[in-house]
């Protein structure tokens, strides 16, 4: 007799529907092969040129339709593409979801390329002047819905049918895992049986890009790219700018075994924590990180010795994998030495709002496959950094438990525990 | 019959052209005839209800912290204070790292003069990309990123008041601020959360923000008029406003046991998305207004309406149709705020249960008078664009 209350009486959340696009590829199949082969999505730039750039390569997703077309389309196409293929997965109607929808996005802005053109139109003033003149004589709402936050949103909405006002959220890197986590409290509160939580980032722009280089946040190591992204490594130097999308369909244990649903795996617990220490460096004694991690293992009902596997937050900044090794070090004490630890972005580069959701549902594969992704590029251990990173290669193995760390710039923390099976 | 984990609101930050906190604005609204503060010249054709002078240093005590910032992550982390103070939460380390937020956000404010200064020299560039480069590797001050970023609102909160526990942001607009209520209060309710801080801040007066409206020609031109009589008028109805709405929102056994002064209790928060193209937004707004268990008798509503044509005259339509709410459009008085436009609404209703009296009406020719002491408030935010919400704000 399935139990379907968790340790706190809530309904357990499983999953029935994983959809995933990174830079490695469209859907599971063609992503899950290049992960577990250690191959890397990492590229030089293609999307706009690189002059007087340092850093001129990126995991951008070069590939679909609206890739070139600005950062909202994008976006939008990265969402649909992956809620698809997890709703089409689930079984569920593609057109008529009946639950929520959550969205991590990045923050939406007028395209340069549209600022250009509509500044373009038109010789009369200058500046700002001359563009709200310009806008105000538009006829198309096209350009006025990729500055409205809520529009991916929306659109998403119609074309799934999901129920209400949809959320779109931000938590910076953590984004991806916080859509998860509020589709997790949605069912867990009894608002709903099912929800669709997504992560999608296609914000690679020119000015993305520097913005995070102004901050000294991303890699320099221009010469090869796919060896850029190097967490846990002695000579890492930041992370490599990415895009892509993850996309779950959550439901009630309960109601995904009634109408005869695959489980693919548990929700089993979320953990936060916000930082007060600084708006991108982490509290150095990593306490924010340590009770974010103990948040989640305690939702979700479990010790620290039932975790199999940690899917690292793992940046490859110099600062982040120090300080996620302190934390999980503190967290699992001795036993961290023997504990698998893979950083997935090693591979995919950091896809920033979508890396929690697409993190997620790596994860999830992991234990469906009994197989762990490895951390590559793995070449100069930071002998400050005892860890099993699964380097370089895969590793076949049973994995019943995951923890999903993600650690967001203005000091947003959320980790996942994720499991196989509901006990 | 009143629960332990009943919402309640126990604390309230406010800014907008009328002042500062809740006092300042209870004395100014409940003046009949009042006037609005507003800024026609700085951005004509536009007109804005522009911010007041603020003391920074009352909230934001480090220069360096306020130095992180551009003016609406000053704001929303003012009126953050605000609010914390009003509910005897600030500067308790325990309440305070125990704390839930959720933030409505829009974005920062981009650097204008280098904007100017790109766009200038697109005029006689083909290589416009490489421009972009060029410029913006070399203009743009690097910590600019951060006063931008929609979570850094919540992430200066943190920073500024040392409020760490979970922190959400919500994006959308309107719809945005209704989110985070909605979403606030559920998890007290469900015994998630036991204090939460939740509201949004928006800042009207910079031409971005300005343009994401009148990129579809949302905003009113010509004469200014109150936000009921846009109909008609030249443009597109809305006239914005900067401000920040803050609420401390709370389980009532947990106010209860820290003794805390009660403003109201939050009752249904509820939300929808019509699709306005298929002519659905009439039957939102009826349905929302059936949702949010309105009490029999007269009602009075705090009014988070745009001015947006479409979107008012629904919304008028829908409220006056049920002959027993008196609305009040207090965006006549504040501008519209957008993210905070909720939150707001939310602020002025339990203003007005608290104080037991309704506020005079903002617009005597759209708007009837309400006679006696409001038990119940309405609040609502029906999103210019996209987005509806209501809720009943009912006496502790």
């Amino acid at each position: 007799m399935t139990n379907f209350r968790d340790h706190m009486g809530r309904p357990i959340v499983a999953v029935t529907g994983i959809g995933v696009v990174t830079s490695l590829g469209v859907g599971k199949a063609d992503n899950w092969a290049a992960l577990t082969s250690g191959k890397s999505g990492i590229h030089p730039i293609t999307r706009f040129p690189v002059d007087h750039l340092n850093t001129r390569i990126s995991g951008m997703v070069d590939f679909l339709d609206s890739s070139a077309k600005g950062a909202s389309p994008l976006t939008y196409e990265l969402a649909e593409t992956a809620a698809h293929e997890a709703v089409a997965e689930s079984g569920l109607d593609s057109s008529d979801f009946g639950g929520p929808l959550f969205l991590a996005s990045p923050p939406v802005e007028l395209d340069w390329h549209e600022r250009f053109s509509l500044y373009n139109s038109d010789k009369q003033d200058a500046g700002a002047e001359r563009l709200l003149r310009v806008a105000r004589g538009l006829k198309e709402l096209d350009i006025f819905e990729t500055t409205q936050f809520g529009s991916i949103a929306d659109r998403l909405a119609d074309r799934f049918g999901t129920r209400g006002l949809p959320i779109t959220l931000s938590t910076a890197c953590a984004s991806g895992a916080t859509a998860i986590q509020l589709g997790v409290e949605a069912i867990r509160r009894g608002e709903c049986d099912r929800a669709l939580s997504i992560g999608a980032d296609g914000s690679a722009t020119a000015e993305a890009l520097i913005r995070f280089s102004l901050l000294s946040a991303l890699s320099t190591h221009n010469d090869i790219p796919e060896k850029a992204s190097k967490p846990f490594s002695k000579d890492r130097d930041g992370f490599v700018l990415a895009e892509g999308s993850g996309a779950l369909v959550l439901e009630s244990l309960e109601a995904a075994l009634a109408r005869g649903a695959t489980v693919l795996g548990i929700l089993r617990g979320c953990g936060e924590k916000a930082d007060d220490f600084h708006r991108t460096r982490s509290k150095p004694d990593g306490s924010p990180a340590i009770a974010a991690v103990r948040a989640a293992l305690a939702d979700a009902g479990l010790s620290k010795d039932e975790i199999d596997y940690v899917n690292a937050h793992g940046t490859s900044t110099p600062e982040n994998d120090k300080m996620e090794h302190l934390s999980l070090s503190t967290v699992f004490g001795e036993r961290i030495g023997s504990m698998p630890v893979s950083s997935n972005k090693s591979m995919i580069g950091h896809t920033l709002s979508a890396a929690g959701a697409v993190e997620a549902a790596f994860s999830l594969m992991t234990m469906r496959e009994s197989v762990i992704p490895p951390t590559i590029n793995y070449d100069n251990p930071d002998p400050a950094i005892v860890l099993d990173v699964v380097p370089n290669k895969k590793r076949n193995a049973e994995v019943r438990s995951v923890l999903s760390n993600s650690f967001g710039f203005g000091g947003q923390n959320t980790c996942l525990v994720m499991a196989r099976e509901p006990v | 019959m009143s629960s332990p984990r009943d919402v309640v609101i126990t604390g309230i930050g406010l800014v907008s052209s009328l002042g500062e906190g809740p006092d300042a604005h209870w004395q100014k609204l409940a003046q009949p005839g009042l006037q609005p503060v507003l800024e026609a010249a700085r951005f004509a054709p536009y007109t804005v209800h522009p911010l007041p002078e603020i003391d920074w240093n009352l909230q934001i005590a480090k220069r360096g912290d306020q130095r992180q910032m551009e003016t609406w992550q000053r704001l929303g982390t003012y009126a953050a204070g605000l609010a914390l103070d009003d509910a005897g939460i600030k500067g308790n380390d325990e309440l305070c790292a125990t704390m839930d937020m959720v933030v409505a956000a829009g974005g920062g404010e981009r650097d204008e003069a280098v904007d100017a200064a790109i766009l200038a020299a697109s005029e006689s560039r083909n290589d416009r990309d490489v421009l972009l480069n060029e410029k913006l590797t070399t203009e743009l001050r690097p910590t600019l990123f951060l006063a931008q970023l929609s979570n850094l609102l919540a992430g200066n909160i943190s920073i500024v008041h040392k409020v760490t526990g979970s922190s959400r942001t919500f994006m959308g607009e309107e719809g945005a601020g209704v989110s985070a209520v909605e979403t606030a209060a559920a998890r007290i309710r469900s015994g998630q959360s036991t204090h939460v801080l939740v509201g949004g801040a928006f800042q009207t007066e910079h031409s971005d923000m300005l343009l994401g409206y009148e990129l579809a020609g949302y905003l009113h031109r010509g004469p200014w008029k109150p936000v009921w009589q846009r109909q008609g008028a030249e443009g597109g109805g809305v006239v914005s406003g900067s401000g920040g709405a803050f609420l401390v929102l709370e389980q009532r056994e947990h106010a209860e046991s820290r003794g805390r002064k009660i403003y109201a209790e939050l009752g249904p928060v509820v939300s929808g998305r019509a699709r306005r193209s298929r002519g659905e937004l009439d039957a939102e707004i009826a349905g929302l207004l059936s949702q949010a268990a309105l009490p029999n008798g007269k009602l009075l509503a705090l009014s988070g309406a745009s001015g947006a044509h479409a979107a008012t005259s629904a919304e008028k339509t829908a409220l006056d149709a049920d002959g027993t709410i008196a609305a009040r459009g207090f965006s006549t008085l504040t501008g519209h705020m957008k993210e905070a436009q909720f939150p707001f609404a939310v602020a002025l209703a339990a203003l007005a249960v608290d104080r037991k009296a309704a506020y005079p009406v903002f617009d005597a020719a759209a708007e009837k008078p309400f006679e006696g002491i409001p038990a119940s408030v309405l609040a609502t935010a029906i999103g210019y664009h996209q987005f509806e919400g209501m809720a009943l704000v009912k006496s502790a």
